[in-house]
């Protein structure tokens, strides 16, 4: 048996290599073509000068086998299914699968037949070139609404306002100088009321100077409450209450 | 006066027919009725007459081309007696060295498609792989969806093709499968009396 050398589609190798490649499942049972097997050992045999009869059971076991294991392949649920069945329907059901395969194989041998007799018929053969056909038709149109309906799409588009592209932003250092001469003239100030009529931008950059002046210590804020007016004073005269606090 | 002039006149649809006759020989596969009548602007009555003409102008002994009414449509092909020469110089290229598993294959798809590779493997007990994938190359199968929707096995049918190969007017021209091979019954008996020798 050592002796068989297959050359296969799926496999190439000793028969022993594909008993142990299958068993350790790195070989599909249903790729096997057994057939050929058959067929190499036929010839190995043919070679030979004697009949070695142990080396013949030995193969025919094996090879029963290996059709099992492809039968089960071929058909996991099926051969569940049969098992399931009494022996009377699982006969039935043999018989009728056997049934269609031989139809099967009658309908290949009429088309075998088929082919034969057509074979005086020739004709031009090539990839279709049927232009492509739309895929559905367009409803007859009034000339007029079609009109108005280009018409329409001719208008041209009203302006895009392009007015939050010019926004200017005064610099903060306008505000820190304002707040600080403000600060100079009185001990404290309320910003909302002081920023009250200026612009949502102006507005903006004043509250940057604002945090960018109690950032370097020069003022100090106080807020009630969130959204409440922000009271704004100078720094020492903050510290100047807090020592008094602390010394009463 | 009238009744000769009548005789003698022109077919009135011979001008349709010459514009059928063009259609047909710019295809290369075959043109239904109603890929006529769209293309010549006119109604199939007078397009099956123009068919009709066409038929008796280029039958068989009469002419080199052939029309024959293949795979639901029309079409031209070579007369019998020009095949000799035809295959000296052309090939066969779809029906060379179709396998006993390929014709075995295409047999199943035609009479039980659109059916999947798992399906074929089952009636034939065999994979069926390498005569599915030989049939697509050669044009006479083609995927048709898949079993169950999106994941399932691809499913195949017949092409136009293998219609026109096997020389089938439809699929309905296939002999009628019960009048193939034996019945289950018959095969069942010859079983049963198997089992029985075996017994005894």
């Amino acid at each position: 048996m050592r002796a068989l050398e297959l050359d296969l589609d799926a496999f190439e190798g000793p028969f022993d290599l594909l008993l142990t490649l299958l068993l350790k499942e790195e070989l599909e049972p249903r790729e096997i073509d057994i057939a050929a097997i058959v067929l190499s050992f036929v010839e190995l045999i043919e070679q030979g000068d004697d009949l070695d009869l142990e080396a013949c059971g030995e193969f025919l076991v094996l090879v029963s086998a290996l059709l099992e294991l492809k039968a089960r392949a071929l058909f996991p649920e099926e051969a569940a299914e049969l098992a399931e069945l009494e022996p009377e329907e699982a006969a039935e059901e043999l018989a009728r699968r056997l049934a269609e395969y031989r139809r099967m194989k009658e309908a290949a041998a009429w088309l075998h037949e088929r082919l034969l007799l057509e074979r005086e018929r020739w004709f031009r053969l090539g990839p279709a070139p049927l232009a492509p056909r739309p895929e559905r038709r367009l409803a007859p149109q009034d000339p007029l609404s079609l009109a108005a309906a280009l018409r329409a799409l001719a208008t041209p588009p009203p302006m895009v306002s392009l007015g939050h592209m010019a926004l200017r932003f005064p610099p903060v250092s306008q505000f820190l100088e304002r707040f600080r001469s403000l600060l100079a003239r009185r001990l404290r100030f309320d910003f909302d009321a002081e920023v009250g009529q200026l612009s949502r931008v102006e507005q903006a950059v004043a509250l940057l100077a604002l945090l960018e002046l109690r950032k370097s210590g020069e003022i100090a804020l106080a807020q009630a409450a969130p959204f409440a007016p922000i009271r704004v004073s100078r720094a020492d005269d903050e510290r100047t209450i807090a020592w008094t606090a602390r010394s009463a | 006066m009238d009744s000769p002039l009548r005789l003698i006149a022109a077919n009135p649809v011979d001008r349709l027919a010459r514009t059928v006759e063009a259609l047909l020989v710019v295809a290369s596969q075959p043109l239904s009725i109603e890929e006529l009548c769209e293309a010549a602007e006119d109604d199939a009555e007078r397009v099956e007459l123009a068919l009709g003409l066409l038929h008796e102008r280029h039958a068989e002994g009469r002419s080199g081309i052939v029309l024959e009414e293949v795979a639901g449509g029309f079409a031209f092909r070579a007369s019998r007696e020009a095949s000799a020469a035809c295959a000296r110089l052309f090939e066969r290229p779809v029906e060379r060295g179709v396998s006993q598993a390929a014709l075995e294959t295409l047999a199943i798809v035609a009479y039980l498609g659109p059916c999947s590779r798992p399906e074929i493997a089952r009636i034939r007990g065999v994979a069926a792989d390498s005569a599915v994938a030989s049939l697509v190359e050669r044009g006479l199968i083609a995927e048709a969806g898949r079993e169950g929707g999106t994941g399932g096995a691809i499913r195949y049918r017949t092409t136009p093709l293998f219609e026109r190969v096997f020389g089938l007017q439809s699929l309905a021209a296939l002999p009628r499968l019960d009048d193939l091979g034996e019945d289950a019954g018959e095969i069942r008996e010859r079983l049963l009396q198997v089992a029985h020798a075996r017994a005894s």
